[in-house]
């Protein structure tokens, strides 16, 4: 753990793979220019890879003023015995104030590993970070600015707001898709700070055999209009249902988890905790009964529409319209009305595409 | 030859089963209406160390942390064929966050002495998916998430590694913690002659309630040597499941519970089900129409 440093920096993990950046620290270096500017410090990204220098720039445009750059051959692929290291000394050498982290399958093997090692706290998978004070409830002394991690726990039917008053630095790790990725500004300034890495790759314990990702085949982050079917479609033939309503109203497709368990979509269109966090202009779910897991990834939409058989499906409890009543029926009625509609010509003929 | 493996496993209010029902009317959860139940993620966990022992020989341990009724998942761990159960409770264990819960666990692997560890990748009511690899970095041990399939080879192992739009195949050295996701297995149920036999396992704790109960009237030394002959014939039949306190543990109380945890609960709001403003159209023509109408005019769609 380090002390409190009031002048620390706020740090983002700029976490990426095979020399690309994913969103998620983009998302994470908006929101980290957030807190920075009301705690009055720098901001800076911390990037570890090999043959990644040329990123640096990217995330000065999207708001770091400082980027600590370890490029190394040894750092080619994660494993939490390298980055981890480099990381807990960074943090012991320049005693940053906050550090995030994206809540990926990296980052969620590095921040806990880090948090352990430095003996601070660790917040998981937060929603929503902002800077307040905190009242201790038993000697009710007031520690100002403090970093207000907000997180849904127990399976998403409670929302903690969790401190770290004394150890820090204080940490937190965010889902992709949570913050809003700010414009890149072309002309923002910054300055790279190279680290020494001095890793000796054969006291490694772990190698890397093979790697194999692939990339996402939809776009649910960056969907204005999300259609989304569940269990209560039926089949995957059925399912066509909810693509043609998708596709007329220029949006992507969506599924519960038991739509994908059940093979009616595949596993990239999964909304939901263990799926994509999306917050769309609007929301359709047709035979989504709505459980938390479900709600957890989706809730923040801006509009939803439900659509479920059974009038007392929690799905309407965090709905703005509701149609109560089946879906065969509700869904070709809507994609008739929709094409009828003149004023929605441009939304038919514009970017409806087919999957 | 053969591994030796500790499980760490937890017992979860099964968050799933909050529907309409286990919410209050104020829209808060009625945790009580929740039935308790081994964390799923850990079901896995067990079950890929006992296909390591099937295998290879060697020992399954499962530990747990929590309150004495947390001994009906290590019963259960029992009966689907783990060789040892250890409990470990203690009131300082309470409020710990995942560095105290780890910090914690450290002290009771050390004691126990594991090629192996096997957690679930999260857990379902803290969620955050930290105590595994929190546990690792406290025990020095290598840390690979995500398991999904593996083999020891000598003193290391090949692990196949789920990394949501992949995965990895590494190949780690021994002693090491895996998390265990739930694509790795299927479970096997209780064994029927095991269950028969462990569902009868007790925690020294749970033989002083009993003796309590059907002794009301002795005195107390009479109490505590009854429950010390019957906890010594449990443990004659392998039935007894072991208890440790953070005495036991020789833990460092600096770092357990409230003065171990860095993180504090500021503020904890229920999620109210109410999506504010709520329209309800038929499903009829006009119903849809009238929806799609509304839609257009606050320009959500169009
Ligand atoms: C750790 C964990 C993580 C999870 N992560 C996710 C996640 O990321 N995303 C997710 O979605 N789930 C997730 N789940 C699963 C979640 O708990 C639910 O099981 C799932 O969301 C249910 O999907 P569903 O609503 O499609 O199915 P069901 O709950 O079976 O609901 C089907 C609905 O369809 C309605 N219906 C049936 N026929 C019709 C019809 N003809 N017309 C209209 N309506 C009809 C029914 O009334 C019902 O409400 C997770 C669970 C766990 C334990
Ligand atoms: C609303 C709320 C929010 C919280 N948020 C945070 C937070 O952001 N950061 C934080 O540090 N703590 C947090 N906590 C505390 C945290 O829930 C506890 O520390 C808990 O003991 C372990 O965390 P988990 O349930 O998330 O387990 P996970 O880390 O999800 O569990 C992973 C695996 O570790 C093993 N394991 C976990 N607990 C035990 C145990 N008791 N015994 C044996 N094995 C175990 C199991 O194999 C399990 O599958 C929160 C608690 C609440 C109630």
């Amino acid at each position: 753990m380090i002390d409190m440093n009031r002048n620390g920096e706020v740090w983002v993990f700029a976490e990426q793979e095979a020399g690309q950046l994913s969103d998620v620290p983009l998302e994470l270096l908006s929101k980290g220019r957030e807190l920075a500017d009301t705690l009055n410090v720098p901001l800076a990204a911390v990037i570890l890879g090999n043959n990644i220098a040329k990123l640096s720039e990217k995330l000065i445009q999207h708001g770091a003023d400082c980027v600590y750059l370890a490029d190394s051959p040894v750092l080619e692929h994660y494993q939490p015995a390298s980055y981890a290291t480099l990381i807990c000394d960074l943090i012991t050498e320049y005693k940053p104030q906050i550090c995030l982290f994206g809540a990926t399958a990296i980052g969620r093997d590095l921040a806990p590993t880090v948090a352990s090692s430095m003996k601070c706290g660790l917040t998981a998978d937060c929603t929503d970070l902002q800077i307040g004070n905190h009242t201790d409830p038993l000697t009710k002394k007031v520690t100002e600015n403090l970093l207000q991690q907000i997180r849904p726990a127990f399976g998403g039917n409670i929302i903690a707001t969790i401190v770290n008053p004394e150890r820090w630095p204080q940490m937190a790790t965010v889902r992709e898709g949570v913050m809003r990725m700010s414009v890149a500004d072309p002309s923002r300034k910054g300055d790279v700070v190279a680290v020494t890495v001095n890793i000796d790759p054969t006291t490694l314990p772990t190698q890397v055999l093979e790697s194999k990702r692939r990339p996402k085949k939809v776009n649910l982050k960056g969907a204005r209009i999300i259609v989304a079917g569940g269990a209560g479609v039926g089949s995957r033939d059925n399912f066509r249902l909810i693509w043609d309503l998708a596709n007329i109203l220029g949006g992507a497709v969506g599924g519960s988890r038991a739509a994908v368990d059940l093979g009616y979509v595949d596993h990239d269109h999964q909304v939901g905790q263990t799926g994509t966090t999306v917050r769309p202009a609007l929301y359709i779910c047709a035979g989504i009964s709505g459980a938390v897991q479900h709600r957890a990834g989706m809730q923040e939409s801006a509009k939803i529409l439900a659509i479920n058989i059974d009038k007392d499906a929690p799905i309407f409890g965090v709905a703005h319209y509701g149609v109560v009543g089946d879906l065969n029926e509700v869904i070709p009625k809507l994609i008739k009305t929709i094409r009828s509609g003149a004023s929605l010509e441009e939304a038919v003929t514009g970017t409806a595409q087919n999957d | 030859m053969g591994y030796n493996s500790i499980v760490c496993v937890k017992q979860v209010p099964d968050t799933k089963q909050i529907t309409g029902q286990a919410m209050k009317s104020d829209g808060t959860v009625n945790r009580a209406a929740l039935p308790a139940i081994f964390n799923p993620e850990d079901l896995n966990a067990l079950e890929s160390a006992l296909e390591a022992r099937d295998r290879h020989g060697g020992t399954v341990t499962v530990l747990t942390m929590g309150l004495p009724s947390a001994c009906d998942v290590l019963r259960d761990a029992l009966c689907r064929g783990a060789d040892h159960a250890v409990l470990v409770t203690d009131r300082r264990c309470a409020a710990s966050d995942t560095l105290a819960t780890s910090y914690i666990l450290s002290c009771a692997v050390r004691k126990l002495n594991a090629d192996v560890v096997f957690c679930g990748r999260q857990a379902i009511d803290g969620d955050t998916a930290q105590v595994g690899p929190q546990l690792a970095e406290k025990l020095g041990y290598t840390l690979v998430t995500y398991l999904e399939d593996f083999e020891f080879e000598g003193r290391t192992v090949r692990v196949r590694r789920n990394i949501g739009n992949g995965y990895e195949v590494v190949r780690s050295q021994l002693p090491a913690l895996f998390t265990v996701v739930e694509s790795a297995n299927k479970p096997r149920p209780q064994a029927l002659r095991k269950a028969l036999k462990f569902k009868k396992a007790l925690s020294p704790l749970e033989v002083n309630k009993i003796v309590t109960e059907q002794l009301p009237d002795a005195d107390d030394n009479t109490k505590r040597s009854e429950a010390a002959n019957r906890c010594q014939a449990l443990a004659k039949q392998g039935l007894l499941i072991t208890q440790w306190d953070l005495d036991d543990l020789e833990a460092d109380l600096t770092w357990c519970g409230v003065t171990g945890s860095p993180t504090k609960v500021n503020r904890i709001q229920s999620i109210v089900l109410a999506g504010g403003d709520y329209k309800e159209f038929p499903p009829t023509d006009a119903g849809i129409n009238q929806l799609i109408y509304e839609l257009v005019e606050d320009h959500t769609i169009g």
